[in-house]
């Protein structure tokens, strides 16, 4: 039944992340985008990863898509259609992104066909759990952790510095 | 939930290697084939979460009982930070696509190919 579970959500992805990529109003590539993001947190549920689930619905599907849905609002795209790419560079894109993708999967292929806990019993896979995730996160990767706070403080200057009009226009 | 998923049958962490791969090169393929900006920046976001997705399989293909131990917990304390400068990522991107539109009344990357004016 996981696997089952699993090529159901796989399905579902890719066909949304394809929908991102071809759909012609921005838009309905974001909502697009947002549906992706939901199947990607159902495959976080399978693998017992709950806390990375939750955060990804909050930050990526809660503020990050809320923030390109306003910045598209804000520029009122939708009047003028997008100029397209000639086809001869569609044509290249779809070649070269296949190709990458025909390399990728051919050296991953001969990989170890390891499956899920062999080493350990599955009830005692607790690696997503929150209190786990928690101790790392406040143990051993403290200054990372803080770190990336003076991280966000410097792209909340930025946004701001670059958002604010300058003086002469 | 943990005795929930504990009787369920194995997926091999090929299919993850292969659900990964092929979600970063359908981003790939939209950083190509358009020209919004924003869409453009979408497909980014795609990318980075394929990656995130592998991270959390192996992450969790090699959890084990003595966890602090080892350092099965670091795969997804990784996706974490990911996260984190993915969200940086995207606030500054925007307000800097966003004056990019009040400069030149588009989103098109092609307006940009000219560095003067």
């Amino acid at each position: 039944m996981s696997t089952l579970l699993f090529y159901i959500f796989s399905l579902f992805t890719i066909v949304s992340a394809l929908g991102v990529v071809v759909s012609r109003t921005p838009i309905n590539s974001i909502l697009s985008l947002i549906a992706t993001f939901f199947f990607i947190t159902c495959h976080y549920i399978l693998l017992n990863a709950q806390f990375l689930g939750i955060v990804n619905i909050i930050v990526y599907a809660g503020a990050i898509m809320v923030l390109f849905l306003f910045t598209i609002m804000l520029l009122n795209l939708n009047k003028d259609a997008e100029p397209q790419h000639n086809n001869l560079v569609k044509i290249g894109g779809v070649v070269a992104s296949g190709m990458l993708m025909v390399v990728l999967l051919s050296a991953f292929k001969h990989t170890g066909n390891i499956t899920h806990n062999t080493l350990a019993v599955v009830h005692v896979n607790q690696v997503g759990l929150l209190e786990n995730l928690g101790k790392t996160l406040f143990t051993k990767f403290l200054v990372p952790f803080e770190i990336s706070s003076v991280l966000f403080i410097a792209a909340v200057v930025g946004a701001v510095v670059l958002g604010k009009k300058e003086i002469g226009e | 939930m943990n005795s929930f998923l504990a009787t369920l049958p194995a997926v091999p962490i090929n299919s993850y290697l292969a659900l990964s791969t092929i979600l970063f090169c359908i981003g790939a393929l939209g950083v190509i084939i358009r020209r919004n900006i924003i869409i453009m920046l979408m497909c980014i976001e795609l990318m980075l979460n394929s990656v995130n997705l592998l991270l959390t399989a192996f992450s969790s293909f090699r959890g084990d009982p003595n966890l602090h131990a080892t350092n099965a917990n670091d795969g997804q304390v990784f996706v974490f930070f990911i996260m984190v400068v993915a969200a940086a990522e995207v606030a500054v991107g925007l307000g800097i696509i966003v004056m990019i539109y009040r400069n030149t009344f588009s989103i098109d990357i092609d307006r940009l190919s000219e560095l003067k004016n």
